[in-house]
């Protein structure tokens, strides 16, 4: 449910610099139990509060094949109880406590948290990894649970024509890759989850040695470790754990496209995603450059796209690039371009294409790149505001394959980007061959949805 | 606080970037519907030390008697601004709607002599960020800047509060994007249900039309309308302002004065309160989707009643906790009939609502919204119990000061106290006034606030099992 969009493309930015003179101390500490747990723990002592998250290396992506949207599902099971605590009691507690808690799926892990006073932290943690040894819903409510996802799956995709959309563009982008199947599963997988399925799968992959705990706010890393020792520290690791070894992309040869027509469509359209890499353990400085190229085309009315097809001529209602630097195996690199009602696809796509074609041929414009530069330094200061959002970064990016020392690096990685670095990027990410663009068009007649009138005369009372 | 709840939840958002629905990367799906982010939620008896609020947050006025609510902290270099400008889109005239919303989106797009790449380029120098809404109740207005970069940032903002361009080019521009953004709504089944409740129950009323207006009303719009929109919205009698970061009283008093002393010093006069009326019926408009999206509701109270902190207790136990409370157990807990259900008080400046929503697949929602009803009747017939009273105050008050994570929150927090007329001790009185609801309270509020006969359901897609005379369209 959750829309980072070009929030993944340009925020990663969000730790603060450790090398450059007179930075502050990034209150960023590590540690790893015996059995595997690796721990972060972000101090920020401004308020008296903790953000308590547990973090799976595993996700939609390592769905078995046929019942996509299991990690999803296994997600909402967490919350259906224990061996010592019975269904919906894990989020009483925490509530009764005064606590905020959620969870999350993606395609590369599976995420919990809890917000909360900091003195409720062994609080949390102990039913945490009560979860993660002893999980034991009862089997009614693997019914009713899996009904409430079909729910989820009709709200965020079957209902909105761009939900249906994204679906099938990733369907084409990611041929004989998980990434190709959607995160919440698709409906006739769902219809045949059963209880067996998510133990199964939470007794491999919910396992010290697959997690990583993230502690933000008001604590200290004595403290935090001395209570992951005390309630992580009893569960065995799984000796049995395979590694993530995820089925290679099928080489493309060809560009691919994807139209999808829908009568709800109100403003149509193109949108193009090519196969990129993300950040690499040690070697980010390709991600770096992809990252400031999305800010150099198409973010603000600064941006190369904007400024073409919004302010020098009048084509777009809205335009705009993005890059998604972190997933364990490949990502993409978007662009895309909402045309002026009346203009349509075909001669949308090809301003975009014009655009990028004369972007390559002519570079990037020296001060519009210092601008940039200088909004991605400060982002890394705002980024400290945000303590949550430091704490889901890093979990983000441990899970994709990274370590703190990359976290740490990044945003140096950005600030040493160059025009050469940004062209270069571009030259190679721009490759009709791992292209897949997509038309999002409506049918020209709209849906007139009527109007109510309450009035007494009219009452049906159901 | 509770006017960002009304925000969201009136369907009168200003400004959702058309990209959002463009752009989806990978995505993390599947998060559980978070609790609403603006609720009045909150506690702990236990611990108050540990769990209180102990924030110094002082009044700046200015020289020139503006008036700023400041949390100094000098722990990261940065300044946050949060600033509201009471009236809003309720103050545009019926057959101009939308124009106070085009003005606003037009305060950055050119001010001082720079046309509007040359003001994005200037912000985009400071690294600061200054950024325009418009919802029917208000105009906020919100910057962030380096610490560094105060004096300049601050300038910016002053140049789009007092000397905006309107060029012709961009106000072209940004009503084509605003009708862009109408049709999206359009489509879009729980904005559809949003605003025909709306729209059903303040009829006559500037409530009645959103905040961006109809197509009809957009497309006629000139020049002179948001000019004169400019001219009336943005008074100093109607600004609320709350900074948050490293910047000292002194340094603000002096660039309040700098930043918003040439706007004019008294709007006009403010819409009357209207009633809601609504039907007790349900509603249903016709729309192709296989989810039947459900706005539900009737008439709320005011943020200044006495029976305020008691609704909003009873609130969170029936619907607007999520998690935990009756409507959430009662249609997805046990059954499994959604992904989400929320209510919340919407206790707007000049009519009062009280809402809730939810989806459901066609075959399933009239099952669910059957249960509604019988969870309306038994709160307004029996109350809640002492257990749940308890358990909801641990909650609201343990909660409370989770709101105040951050600069940016604290500002948003303390803006939100402003809006709702409350003052500068709430904050540390807040918990008390939770702590003091007594069940009668509730069940004196709940016969008030609940009314079954005349809870009414706006029903947007294909719904089965419900009479075709309840169909409209």
């Amino acid at each position: 449910m959750r829309m980072p969009l070009l929030v993944l493309g340009l925020s990663l930015s969000t730790l603060p610099l450790l090398a450059g003179e007179g930075m502050p101390d990034d209150g960023i500490r590590t540690f790893t139990l015996e059995n595997g747990l690796e721990a972060v723990v972000i101090e920020d002592h401004r308020t008296p509060a903790v953000t308590h998250m547990m973090w799976y290396r595993v996700g939609a992506a390592d769905d078995p094949p046929g019942l996509s949207g299991l990690a999803h599902y296994l997600e909402h099971m967490m919350f259906k109880g224990t061996h010592n605590l019975a269904e919906g009691e894990f989020s009483r507690i925490v509530r009764e406590n005064g606590g905020e808690e959620n969870a999350f799926t993606s395609y590369d892990y599976t995420g919990y948290f809890q917000r909360i006073a900091a003195d409720r932290l062994e609080l949390v943690m102990e039913m945490e990894a009560d979860r993660m040894a002893n999980l034991a819903p009862p089997p009614a409510s693997a019914e009713s649970e899996l009904a409430v996802v079909m729910e989820e799956r009709r709200q965020v995709v079957e209902n909105r024509p761009g939900g249906i959309f994204n679906e099938e563009r990733r369907a084409v982008q990611f041929i004989n890759h998980p990434y190709g199947r959607p995160v919440i599963g698709w409906m006739h997988e769902l219809e045949n989850l059963v209880i067996d399925d998510f133990l199964a799968f939470h007794g491999e992959h919910y396992a010290p040695n697959n997690a990583i705990l993230i502690v933000a706010g008001d604590v200290t890393v004595e403290e935090v470790e001395e209570l992951a020792r005390k309630h992580y520290g009893p569960i065995p690791d799984n000796p049995d754990l395979e590694p993530r070894q995820r089925t290679v992309i099928a080489p493309q040869q060809a560009a691919r496209r994807v139209e999808y027509t829908d009568p709800r469509v109100q403003n149509p359209y193109v949108i193009r995603t090519y196969l990129a890499e993300p950040r690499r353990p040690g070697d980010q400085d390709e991600a770096a450059a992809l990252a400031v190229l999305a800010e150099v085309l198409g973010n603000g009315l600064t941006s190369v796209l904007a400024q073409e097809l919004r302010v020098k001529e009048d084509f777009a209602l809205d335009v705009g690039a993005y890059y998604g630097d972190l997933a364990l195996d490949r990502t993409t690199f978007g662009v895309y371009v909402t045309p002026n009602p009346g203009v349509t696809l075909a001669e949308a796509e090809a301003r975009m294409d014009q655009v990028i074609a004369d972007f390559l041929a002519t570079g990037v414009d020296p001060e519009l790149l210092e601008r940039i530069k200088t909004r991605l330094r400060a982002a890394e200061i705002y980024a400290r505001d945000n303590i949550g959002g430091r704490a889901r970064q890093i979990g983000a990016a441990l899970t994709a394959g990274l370590d703190v020392e990359d976290v740490r690096a990044w945003p140096e990685a950005l600030a040493a980007v160059t025009a050469e670095d940004v062209m270069a990027a571009a030259h190679e990410v721009f490759r009709p061959e791992a292209s897949v663009t997509g038309w999002l068009r409506g049918t020209g007649e709209g849906v007139e949805p009527g109007e109510v009138v309450f009035d007494d005369t009219e009452v049906s009372g159901q | 606080m509770i006017r960002s709840i009304l925000a969201a939840a009136a369907a009168c958002l200003l400004v959702s970037p058309l990209s959002a629905s463009a752009a989806e990367p990978a995505a993390p799906v599947g998060e559980r519907p978070a609790v609403r982010q603006d609720a009045e939620r909150p506690g702990l008896q236990q611990d108050r030390e540990r769990s209180a609020i102990d924030l110094e947050i002082v009044e700046v006025v200015s020289p020139g008697g503006i008036t700023a609510w400041l949390y100094e902290d000098h722990t990261i270099p940065i300044v946050t601004l949060e600033g509201s400008f009471r009236g809003g889109a309720a103050l545009d005239p019926m057959d101009r709607a939308g124009a106070t919303a085009l003005m606003a989106s037009l305060l950055d797009k050119g001010a001082g002599g720079m046309d509007a790449t040359a003001f994005a380029a200037a912000l985009e120098e400071l690294a600061a960020s200054v950024s325009f809404s418009v919802t029917a109740d208000g105009v906020s207005v919100s910057m962030s800047t380096l610490a560094e970069n105060m004096a300049g940032s601050f300038d910016l903002l002053r140049l789009a509060l007092t000397d905006p361009a309107f060029d012709e080019q961009a106000l072209e521009r940004s009503r084509a994007r605003q009708l862009a953004m109408l049709r999206d709504e359009a489509s879009d089944p729980h904005r559809i249900a949003t605003r025909a409740f709306w729209s059903g129950a303040f009829p006559g009323h500037p409530y009645a039309v959103p905040p961006d207006g109809l197509p009809e009303t957009v497309e006629a719009l000139t020049r002179e309308d948001v000019v004169a929109r400019h001219e009336q919205t943005l008074s100093r009698d109607r600004l609320r302002l709350a900074v948050v970061g490293a910047i000292s009283p002194e340094e603000l008093a002096s660039l309040l004065d700098e930043t918003f002393g040439a706007l004019p010093a008294e709007g006009p006069p403010l819409p009357g309160v209207a009633e809601a009326a609504v039907d007790g019926g349900v509603h249903v408009i016709e729309f192709p989707i296989p989810q039947s999206v459900v706005v539900f509701g009737h008439g709320g109270i005011p943020r200044d009643d006495p029976d305020f902190i008691p609704a909003y207790v009873l609130d969170h136990i029936l619907g607007g906790g999520g998690f935990g409370s009756r409507l959430t157990e009662e249609l997805r807990e046990k059954r499994g009939l959604t992904y989400g259900i929320y209510t919340a008080l919407m206790p707007n400046d000049f009519g009062q609502l009280y809402l809730g929503s939810f989806s459901s697949a066609n075959e399933r929602v009239r099952e669910a919204i059957d249960l509604v009803r019988a969870e309306w009747e038994r709160a307004a017939r029996e109350g809640v119990t002492p257990e749940e009273l308890d358990a909801a105050k641990r909650y609201l008050t343990g909660a409370y000061p989770l709101r105040f994570d951050g600069n940016a929150q604290i500002a948003s927090q303390l803006l939100g106290l402003q809006v709702a007329g409350l003052d500068i001790d709430y904050v540390n009185e807040r918990n008390d006034l939770v702590e003091a609801v007594t069940l009668d309270d509730i069940a004196r509020v709940a016969t008030r606030l609940l009314d079954p006969e005349a809870l009414s359901f706006v029903v947007v897609g294909q719904p089965e099992g419900l009479e075709a005379s309840d169909r409209v369209n």
